[in-house]
């Protein structure tokens, strides 16, 4: 078991036939991934060929309800330009897929505002946009994390952020410790998924055996999971909260990280996280320390230690 | 993406929100003659720069008369404020708006912004106009008025009548009111905004309603749609290095600390400035050189951090996923190279091929030192910068 993807789950690539779209499908099947079909417009009926076991051709589609109806794709991943991005994701909700995980970064916030209108009541669920993806580490790989640093085990990670879910990850997997599934909700302000969707799939999957909740400023999503942790969650929690230092009313890169209107501090979060019981690591090169601690706690981290540490 | 008040105004009373009666100033001369076409005698003086905060700062001023435009005017001109927004330095006025007085009865506070929690547009209203509504929020968040809404759909009257009623205005002003907000909101979606905020809005004597200051910012995502408003950029309103970088596609933000930071990915970056200060450094940006960190780019963010002088030394820090960090340590060295290292440096490296990366950058004959975690390298970085403080201190 895991969460959202294993290796049963059969996958569409929207811009396939686009550079990026190209690159991280190539980086997908040599994973292992099962990428069944890609999808642009206009360019139905060719193939695009990979790099994979010897050569591997994906059919293309002009639509993501044909490709879903030739391949029974049950996944699609998006990577087509920002102005397109929420057509896009509108289409596979129509379509009936019924895991969407958006990649682009960039997408205008109004246009968010339109597709989760559009998605509420659909059986679709949205990952992203803006984020790096998922990742059930040894069975599917679905973004543009880098596979390699993953471990298969017990720890569910859900983070706002991609290369801080990387750190957390390589700390874990130096430890010995392995992964169920890594989830990166995305950086954008208005998103498909947000904590507490994941936390309640971690919650529910006998794999995971503790969660690693990766936050940052702005917004109060960290505050809403923590109390849902302190209500439902029955598995041990550890968080991070990034941005500490950063200054009021500025924009820091993701564009859903800002201070503003005195809400969304990174104080404010860790408080509420510490009142709700859950261990925050004081700096993010403490991921894994915290984590192992609160592991050895619980009497946990036997079990979790699925790997071999690497050492230096 | 910020603009200007009277940019902002001249939107509104393009969709037909009133605003009094004015024009923009970059010379006292000028503001003398925008005086004259006002019909009032009282004329109000407003510095133009993109913070809030201006009337604290004593950023506007209220001419009796017009004689009183002209030395109201040469003192704002060149003015350095210094508002809660502006950070230390402050900044310079360069514009005026002169505007014709107005005979206010009450204040109001209304805005559209985007909700994250319901994922839709709100809009937001307060009877304590004038204030600022971060204060209302905190102090008495009874006060403030919310309504949110259908994107399908858009802001329904009932949705602004039960901001009014609830508000409390009078009566015979409601059907304005309504009219008002709901322009507000064609406002904010016609043009991208992030905020809409009209603070105050005003009932004058004759019940009209006025928007008296106004601040519209737009979503940076949506610009590349928006050729219009992107037209009002003041660049000289903007940090010249955060400029540079943008052309890099490089996420800048100076900050007052003098560690510069370089990190792939914005958490990471964040986290890296938290790190340094958890060691007792201060960061002097946050610098996101993206997911894929090419040699130009780690170049031009070279560059960017180094034309800061307040930077004693840097502290990069790179996950090298899809992006080797045997790449990634060619292209730090070439760029040291380039732009010439005159302050200490230490990387640290970690993902794909980090020893090959580490080797690269021990052999490069550089002072660059490297180091094993994000702790060691904060922990060496501060070490470094106060070292050299220290002898700077003694050196004078």
């Amino acid at each position: 078991m895991s969460i959202l993807v294993d290796q049963h789950t059969r996958v569409i690539t929207q811009g396939i036939t686009g550079a990026t779209g190209k690159f991280h499908t190539e980086g997908a099947l040599a994973y292992g991934t099962k990428i069944v079909a890609g999808c642009t417009p206009g360019k139905g009926g060719t193939s695009v060929t990979f790099d994979v076991d010897g050569g591997k051709q994906i059919p293309v589609f002009d639509t993501v309800r044909e490709a879903k109806k030739a391949t029974d794709a049950n996944a699609t991943v998006i990577y087509v330009p920002p102005l397109f991005a929420a057509d896009a994701i509108m289409e596979a909700t129509d379509a009936g897929i019924p895991l969407i995980v958006c990649i682009t970064e960039g997408i205008p916030v109004l246009d968010m505002v339109k597709v989760k209108r559009y998605m509420h009541g659909s059986s679709s669920r949205l990952i992203g946009p803006n984020c790096p993806g998922v990742i059930t580490p040894g069975q599917c790989k679905i973004g543009i994390m880098p596979g390699y640093i993953h471990t298969p085990g017990h720890i569910g990670i859900v983070s706002r952020s991609g290369t801080l879910t990387y750190e957390a990850v390589h700390q874990c997997t130096t430890r010995g410790i392995g992964q169920s599934t890594a989830v990166g909700i995305g950086g954008d302000p208005v998103k498909g998924s947000e904590f507490i969707d994941i936390l309640s799939l971690f919650n529910e999957d006998p794999q995971t055996l503790a969660v690693m909740l990766l936050g940052e400023i702005g917004g109060t999503a960290e505050e809403e999971a923590a109390e849902w942790i302190a209500a439902h969650m029955n598995k041990p929690v550890i968080g991070f909260i990034g941005g500490q230092t950063a200054p009021p009313g500025r924009r820091m890169g993701h564009a859903g990280a800002i201070v503003s209107g005195g809400k969304g501090t990174a104080a404010e979060k860790i408080q509420t996280l510490n009142r709700c019981g859950i261990r925050v690591a004081p700096t993010p090169s403490d991921l894994g320390s915290t984590l192992a601690a609160v592991l050895t706690e619980h009497g946990l981290l036997e079990r979790c230690m699925t790997a071999v540490p690497i050492t230096a | 993406m910020n603009i200007h008040e009277h940019q902002a105004k001249a939107i509104l009373a393009s969709y037909g929100i009133a605003t009094p009666r004015g024009g923009v100033a970059y010379t006292p001369e000028e503001a003398v003659a925008v005086a004259h076409t006002l019909h009032t005698e009282v004329v109000v003086v407003k510095a133009q720069i993109h913070a809030g905060g201006r009337g604290k700062a004593g950023g506007v001023k209220l001419a009796k008369s017009r004689a009183d435009v002209l030395p109201y005017a040469s003192e704002l001109l060149g003015k350095v404020l210094i508002t809660h927004q502006t950070g230390s330095d402050g900044k310079q006025v360069q514009r005026l708006l002169i505007e014709e007085g107005c005979d206010i009865v009450k204040e109001y506070y209304v805005a559209v912004v985007v909700d994250r929690g319901s994922g839709r547009v709100v809009v937001m209203a307060s009877s304590e106009g004038g204030m600022d509504i971060e204060e209302v929020a905190e102090r008495t968040p009874e006060r403030i008025v919310r309504e949110t809404v259908d994107p399908v759909i858009g802001l329904m009257p009932f949705q602004a009548r039960n901001i009014a009623f609830a508000l409390g205005i009078p009566k015979q002003t409601v059907g304005a009111f309504v009219a008002l907000v709901q322009k507000l909101y064609t406002v904010f979606i016609s043009c991208d905004c992030a905020i809409a905020e009209i603070n105050p809005l005003v009932l004058t004597g004759t019940n009209e309603w006025i928007a008296l200051d106004a601040k519209l910012s737009f979503d940076a995502n949506a610009l590349v749609r928006q050729p219009e408003i992107v037209a009002l950029r003041d660049l000289s309103e903007e940090d010249a290095r955060e400029i540079q970088a943008s052309a890099f596609d490089l996420s800048y933000i100076a900050l007052d600390g003098n560690i510069g930071c370089m990190v792939n990915g914005a958490g990471l970056a964040m986290a890296t400035m938290d790190i340094i200060s958890h060691y007792g450094g201060r960061p002097a940006n946050f610098l996101d050189v993206g997911g894929g960190a090419t040699t130009q780019k780690v170049t031009e963010a070279f560059k960017i951090i180094l034309s800061d002088a307040s930077v004693k030394g840097i502290f990069v820090n790179i996950f090298g996923g899809i992006m080797r960090c045997d790449v990634i340590a060619d292209g730090i060295i070439a760029a040291a190279r380039e732009v010439g290292l005159d302050r200490p440096l230490v990387v640290r490296l970690e993902g794909t091929n980090v020893q090959q990366g580490k080797q690269l950058l021990a052999q490069s004959s550089l002072a660059i030192h490297t180091a094993d975690s994000m702790a060691d390298g904060a922990q060496k970085i501060v070490a470094l910068v106060s070292c050299a403080s220290a002898e700077g201190g003694t050196a004078q």
